[in-house]
């Protein structure tokens, strides 16, 4: 703690203590305690309270004080739970008994104040900040906690932070409890009561059986609805492994390709030789019973299963959902209410497609019946399912219309176009999503995520082989799509239109190039209502039209020139008028859309632009400057990068460690280069941007220049420019620019004006300066606590305007 | 209670409900279905549909072929369009004291009813009701009586022949008591029948029934009705809508407590939110002008058109449509646009807000205004001159059999570029389409019916309460199409009674109580005696006096004082003759005591017998039995006067007299 803030701060705990004088603002008790936990993280507690004893003397004085309001009450738990989180300072505030009396029962926790929310949850608060030792957790043990709730809300968090056999010595203690809660019916607080089983069983190495057969005592015991969380959790259980590995072993197995999880059970065998031994050990001795799993497992299948079974037309093949056929509790369940059905089963299908892409997903994963069972979801939802059945016809009462379970349903099959299906199933997901995507009766939501699923299942369907085209039931379901698409992009609803455009742009991302979806694109009027979309009211849409049209424009896709009222004039090109947009468009979204569709065309080479790309960027710069939106602004940096790079090559690796330096270009290519540069007017937009008052522009203007100059350092010895009268006045320029007077332009600049200025100007010192946040001089703890003295007053600093 | 049900169609219906004394019909909707086997008549000479091939039977017998005619695959009579008219032979119509209406589109057959059955009574409605309602009658004679039709088909509905005749002529129904339409003089004298009400407005029937008007939410001055006595209160639920439209909200509390609530023209479609039908017509609008083609509206003048027209207003700009001109084309247009602007206390309360700013409260004025909607009487005279396409055009009739409509389907039938956009919900669009067949135009079908769906009325039931349903057949089964959306159809305990085309309902409530009025000169004479705390009882002496469903006590007139003692006057006939009462009594015999006296009183042997009402005490001695009930006491003995009349003493000793 920086000496200043020391000398602060025993008035700050005078005043804190004092009830008189209220302190007015919440945010700055928080602020405060931000503080203090970054100010604990980075050194000794005990020490901070050693040569501060002013904070313990609050503590203390907090305890005596009778009126002191709730929220210094529930402000100095939560500090002293900051304290208490290391264990030396633990010991050394437990000599002062000041722990059981801030939290025991003589504390707020059996007096008046307790009735106030934001003690009690001061209280918990600090319990839960302090349980990160084992001298916590023998306090815990001692401490009388009086609800099962919060009781087994401080023991999930202190089972999340325990290590070693101790945890499992606490969990023996713990497990008769929980035993007596199951005994109940409903089972109370039983959300809490499954973070705490499951934040045990993460950390818990216990080779001991009786967790395990308490977590399949609690799936039996817990209602359907409660059930899942946990099953859930059960079966996720091995992703944790690897977070119980040091640190420093972690990170060199992190691999950016894969998950953790997926990347230790893939490279299982290769990984045991780096783990420590007893770890190897525990792996391969006690994974999560295959029982439970299979438990677990059902528990999710169980909704599914029901609605499979109901909905089935006739009896299905055995073995749909094996193990987890219908049982008449989950059916009550699933009729008893709209609610309860609704609840039930999006849950069941929000787990499943959690579960689905992870590794340790139970194997063999059902896809065909998950398929079977998503789809009928769906028919069930839209009213087109015609279940025979008298348990099919309610639940079909129940569903139809219900937009939560559809918008599920849609997600969870989007997650299945992972995996494969029989051929016959594939073409249903298709027919349900065409029938989403047809329906009128589809809200914008739901519209949206057909939309998301159908793009998933259309990347995902096979190529035929050797052929790089689409196959031909993809084809069929593209040219039955693109009607729905010209409707659509014509709805009043604005959020459907965006959601069609998006569409469109991702289709043409992955297919522009393919023929089939070329065809049939061109056949259908599309395109050319995407084009009319650029001038929708909503900027929004106008937004995505950008995008989706220079999409389609990028792989020479857009509408062909046809104006019918007057056939001889020249259609103007999407360049044009996208330039328009850009200079005139009121809304920001609309022209950051331009701005990276520019961008991208540049990078990519597009025809219209790589036909004059100087003339190009001398346009977009121009409009870009003047932008009031800044990522508009920053957006211009971004294209004038790509350009230069075209210009000078590559910049270096990305990778901040890399330590190669940018290569320098030859002389000669530069000049030429820095001419380009010039006649651009470039420099005066980066310039310009190196001053601007939103942060993340000029930071980006200062990269680019740094770049500039790595790239021009030959140039420097051969040219003298930097005396000449031109720069002295530019440089003049540039000063008043800083200044906040921006109105003067720079007027031309010769390239060895321009390399002379770049070494005079202090880039990197500049760079320095911006990577600091704005506010950094206000957020400083000092800044702070003289606030908060200042507003009762203590500085006395106002006095003299209170007149 | 009875309810004579004159029309099957749900959402046209035509009941008599018979209530104490009166006789009440419940709206007269015509079914216009019927006009669907007809062929459409052209308002300009159309080629294609005067050559039409003849029909022949199967075995090339031609004598039809003047009547009926071919067109792809489907037979059309070649005649004026008739209608099927409610039932008229169930119950003498000459009998019908009043007509409520609960809306403009429920009262197409009101001519029928008052000008053809001698039908004497009053007809109730709202003045948007009539208003409206007229408009539509008279566009419908407009229609047909423009196009003349120099023959009148009727051979065909002999049965015998139309057993011979393909599907659906074939199985309509009733085609002999189908009617032509009605004329201008008719609709006249019929509307002159009528009342006008307003909302909440408390009407007496004869003094025995009180009939309401309220709000119903669906259309400008469309109401539900309450008929009620002082005990009994019947609720007429009829094409309701809790959408927020144009008209004012429906008023659901005054439905409570109801014995029976009778529940007619819910929505069409139940499977069609309106507001995304209303999207589903806008994007299909929009899709067809931008590629050059027009758009046809098929519709009544009245109702959705004012919300479509509101929908156009704000999506027209947004979908770069300015430029595109919409016509309504009807011989009402212009008085059903005005009229829309001037039932300001008719309206939902955004747009009777608007009305004191001062503005228009619907927005087509400003389309007006602006040339963007044009409006005309029919396609000839100014229209031709100003007509531009690409367009919007709206225009009647929505069965396309008659109206400006049919030269639209032959002008623009041909191209594909074109649509035609069916939002009333009345008709079958592929029914509507059939005489027009091959079509080359695009057709979208999103009917528009705001009225309840399922939801709506399962909550409206919980709400309401009533103890009883009564709805359509159509409505207590899914839709036959779906069998198995049990969602679609009314879900309520008791379950809903339902009726059909002719039936004749037994209303399952008793009528128990009447009201009495009592003068106050009787009312003081009278000295109430508590019987049991807060319970007093006397005695009424009085003449009932009943006029005009009023039931009223009287006191009786005064015994005539006997003229000085001579010849007693001969009883006279209107003075009844006043008894000195026997005094009433009350209160319960306890047995045991009863059984104590009796031993007191030298009776032995005394058994007493518990039975189902009550006790029996048997006197085996003397033979005698005496029965003890709730509210009866008898003695049985042999003949023995003496022993009954000490029996009876001993009885009455128990017992209060007053």
């Amino acid at each position: 703690m920086d000496p200043e803030c020391s000398r602060l701060l025993p008035a700050l705990c005078a005043v804190l203590a004092d009830p008189r004088q209220p302190v007015a603002d919440d945010t700055c008790l928080e602020k405060l305690l931000d503080w203090f936990t970054a100010v604990t993280e980075a050194g000794s507690s005990l020490l901070l309270l050693q040569e501060n004893p002013c904070l313990v003397e609050l503590l203390f004085h907090v305890l005596k004080s009778q009126d002191l309001s709730s929220r210094i009450l529930s402000f100095s738990l939560r500090l002293a739970g900051i304290f208490a989180a290391q264990e030396d300072c633990f010991q050394y505030l437990q000599q002062g008994e000041l722990l059981p009396m801030l939290f025991g029962e003589v504390g707020p926790l059996g007096g008046a104040a307790w009735t106030a929310p934001a003690v009690r949850s001061g209280w918990i608060q600090g319990l839960r900040t302090l349980a990160q030792h084992p001298s916590a957790l023998h306090f815990l043990a001692a401490c009388d906690i009086p609800q099962v709730t919060q009781a087994l809300s401080v023991l999930t968090t202190a089972f999340g932070h325990c290590h070693g056999l101790w945890t499992q010595g606490l969990w023996v203690r713990l497990s008769p409890l929980v035993a007596r809660l199951l005994e109940k019916d409903p089972v109370p607080a039983s959300h809490s009561l499954v973070d705490l089983l499951l934040s045990v069983a993460r950390s818990a190495p216990s080779s001991d059986r009786d967790l395990w057969e308490t977590l399949a005592q609690t799936l039996s015991h817990l209602s359907p609805t409660q059930a899942g969380p946990l099953a859930l959790g059960i079966l996720k259980l091995q992703d944790c492994f690897i977070h119980r590995l040091p640190k420093d072993r972690r990170d060199s197995w992190s691999s950016p390709a894969q998950s953790r999880a997926g990347f230790i059970l893939r490279t299982c065998s290769a990984a045991f030789c780096h783990l420590p031994s007893g770890l190897t050990l525990w792996i391969l001795g006690h994974p999560v019973p295959q029982v439970l799993r299979t438990q677990a497992f059902g528990i999710l299948l169980q909704p599914l299963a029901c609605v499979l079974e109901a909905a089935a037309q006739a009896p299905g093949p055995p073995g749909l959902l094996e193990g987890a056929a219908a049982d008449s509790m989950m059916v009550d369940t699933l009729l008893s209410s709209k609610s309860a059905c609704v609840g039930l089963l999006c849950c069941a299908l929000a787990h499943l497609g959690l579960l689905q892409p992870l590794p340790q997903r139970p194997s063999p994963w059902p896809q065909a019946p998950l398929l079977g069972a998503a789809v009928t979801i769906l028919r069930l939802c839209s009213g087109s399912a015609a279940p025979t059945s008298d348990v099919g016809g309610r639940l079909c009462a129940i569903l139809v219309g219900c937009g939560r379970v559809q918008r599920a349903a849609l997600d969870f099959l989007g997650a299945l176009s992972q995996g494969t299906g029989p051929q016959e199933l594939v073409t249903q997901v298709f027919s349900v999503l065409l029938e989403y995507l047809v329906s009128p009766e589809s809200s914008s939501m739901v519209l949206k995520k057909a939309f998301q699923a159908t793009l998933r299942w259309l990347l995902s369907s096979p190529k035929t082989p050797g052929c790089c085209d689409l196959d031909p039931h993809t084809q069929l379901f593209l040219r039955e799509l693109l009607p729905v698409l010209q409707k659509r992009l014509c709805s009043p609803c604005w959020e459907v239109r965006d959601s069609v455009l998006e569409f469109l742009t991702q289709m043409t991302r992955h297919c522009g190039g393919q023929a089939g979806f070329r065809q049939a694109l061109l056949a259908s009027e599309v395109p050319e209502l995407t084009k009319q979309l650029l001038r929708d009211p909503e900027s929004y849409v106008r937004a995505s039209a950008v995008t989706a049209t220079g999409q389609l424009s990028s792989w020479g896709l857009c509408a062909t020139p046809a104006i019918p009222e007057c056939p001889g004039a020249q259609q103007e090109s999407l360049l044009v008028e996208l330039l328009h947009i850009l200079s005139t468009d009121s809304e920001g979204f609309p022209r950051r859309a331009v701005m990276q569709v520019f961008t991208e065309w540049l990078r990519d080479g597009h025809a219209d632009v790589a036909e004059d790309a100087e003339r190009f960027v001398a346009g977009v710069l121009q409009a870009a400057s003047r932008d009031l939106d800044w990522e508009v602004r920053a957006q211009g940096l971004e294209l004038a990068l790509v350009f230069l790079e075209q210009l000078l090559g590559q910049r270096g690796s990305h990778c901040p460690y890399a330590v190669a330096l940018p290569e320098t270009a030859p002389p000669g290519v530069l000049d030429q280069a820095l001419q380009v540069l010039c006649r651009v007017q470039l420099f005066e937009f980066a310039f310009r941007a190196l001053f601007d008052c939103d942060r993340p522009v000029a930071q980006k203007s200062c990269d680019l220049l740094l770049f500039l100059r790595a790239k021009a350092a030959p140039c420097g010895s051969s040219q003298e420019a930097g005396d000449s009268p031109n720069v002295a006045s530019v440089e003049a320029t540039l000063q008043r620019w800083q200044a906040g007077e921006q109105g003067q332009p720079l007027g031309y600049l010769e390239p060895g004006a321009v390399v002379a200025l770049l070494r005079s100007i202090d880039l990197e010192g500049l760079r320095d300066t911006l990577a600091e946040s704005s506010d950094h001089v206000e957020k400083s703890p000092q800044s702070l606590l003289q606030d908060m003295l200042a507003a009762v007053g203590v500085l006395g600093e106002n006095e003299a305007d209170c007149y | 209670m009875k309810l004579y049900c004159l029309s099957g169609h749900p959402t046209l219906p035509c009941n008599v409900l018979k209530f104490k004394s009166t006789t009440i019909m419940l709206d007269c909707g015509l079914d216009m279905n019927s006009t669907l086997n007809f062929l459409p008549l052209p308002l300009v000479q159309s080629p294609r549909l005067s050559n039409l091939p003849g029909w022949s039977l199967k075995d090339g017998n031609a004598f039809l072929d003047k009547e009926l005619k071919e067109c792809s695959g489907h037979v059309f009579v070649d005649s004026v369009p008739e209608f099927c008219l409610p039932e008229t032979e169930l119950i003498d119509l000459s009998t019908v004291d009043v007509i409520l209406i609960s809306n403009y589109h429920c009262m197409m057959a009101l001519p029928y009813i008052t000008e053809h059955t001698g039908f004497t009574g009053t007809v109730y409605a709202t003045e948007p009701s009539v208003q409206i309602g007229r408009l539509l009658m008279e566009e419908l004679v407009n229609f047909i009586e423009r196009v003349p039709k120099a023959q009148s088909a009727s051979l065909w509905k002999n049965k015998d022949i139309q057993r011979l005749l393909p599907s659906p002529l074939k199985d309509a129904v009733e085609v002999s008591t189908w009617r032509r339409c009605y004329t201008m003089q008719e609709v006249n004298s019929a509307l002159s029948k009528i009342q006008l009400v307003g909302y909440s407005q408390k009407i007496e029937l004869f003094g025995a029934v009180q009939v309401t008007p309220l709000s119903s939410g669906y259309a400008l001055g469309s109401s539900n009705w309450i008929i009620q006595s002082h005990y009994e209160k019947v609720s007429y639920v009829s094409g309701s809508s809790l959408l927020t439209t144009h008209p004012q909200p429906m008023d659901q509390a005054s439905l409570k407590n109801s014995d029976v609530l009778i529940l007619t023209g819910l929505t069409q479609i139940p499977t069609a939110n309106p507001d995304s039908m209303v999207g589903e017509f806008c994007s299909n609008l929009a899709l067809t002008v931008r590629n050059g083609g027009n758009v046809l509206v098929p519709c009544y003048p009245s109702g959705v058109i004012y919300d479509l027209l509101e929908c156009l207003y704000q999506y027209i700009d947004s979908a770069g449509l300015s430029s595109i001109p919409f016509y309504f084309i009807s011989p009402v247009a212009n008085s059903s646009l005005e009229f829309s602007q001037i039932f300001a206390e008719w309206l939902c309360h955004n747009k009777q807000t608007k009305v004191y700013l001062p503005e228009p409260p619907f927005p087509h004025a400003e389309l007006i205004q602006t040339n963007k909607l044009k409006h005309y009487p029919s396609i000839h005279g100014d229209f031709s001159n100003d007509f531009r396409q690409p367009c919007v055009v709206f225009t009647g009739h929505p069965s396309l059999r008659f109206g400006d409509v049919v030269h639209f389907m032959e002008l623009w039938g041909k191209s594909s570029l074109n649509t035609v956009i069916f939002t009333e919900p009345d008709f079958s669009y592929l029914e509507a389409l059939a005489p027009y067949q091959p079509l080359a135009m695009k057709c979208i079908y999103c009917p528009i019916d705001t009225r309840l769906n399922f939801i709506q009325v399962s909550k409206l039931l919980k709400e309401v309460q009533p103890l009883h349903v009564v709805c359509p057949e159509q409505y207590t089964q899914p839709p036959p199409a779906q069998s198995h959306r049990i969602d679609l159809m009314i879900d309520c305990q008791p379950p809903a009674m339902s009726y059909r085309r002719a039936e004749v309902l037994a209303l399952p409530f008793k009528r128990r109580y009447e009201k009495i009025e009592i003068m106050p000169e009787l009312a003081d004479s009278l000295v109430p005696m508590e019987i049991k705390p807060g319970v007093s009882l006397a005695t009424v002496s009085a003449v009932l006096h009943t006029k005009d469903n009023k039931h009223i006590l009287q006191p009786p007139p005064r015994p005539a004082q006997p003229t000085g003692g001579k010849k007693r006057k001969r009883a006279s006939d209107d003075i009844p003759d006043c008894k000195v009462l026997k005094p009433l009594l009350s209160g319960s015999i306890p047995v045991e005591q009863f059984v104590q006296t009796l031993e007191k009183h030298g009776f032995s042997d005394i058994k007493v017998e518990d039975t189902a009402k009550g006790h029996i005490v048997l006197l085996q001695e003397a033979e005698t039995l005496i029965q003890i009930e709730e509210d009866s006491t008898h003695i049985i003995c042999d003949n023995d006067e003496m022993l009954r009349v000490r029996l009876r003493d001993l009885v009455l000793k128990f017992l209060q007299k007053f």
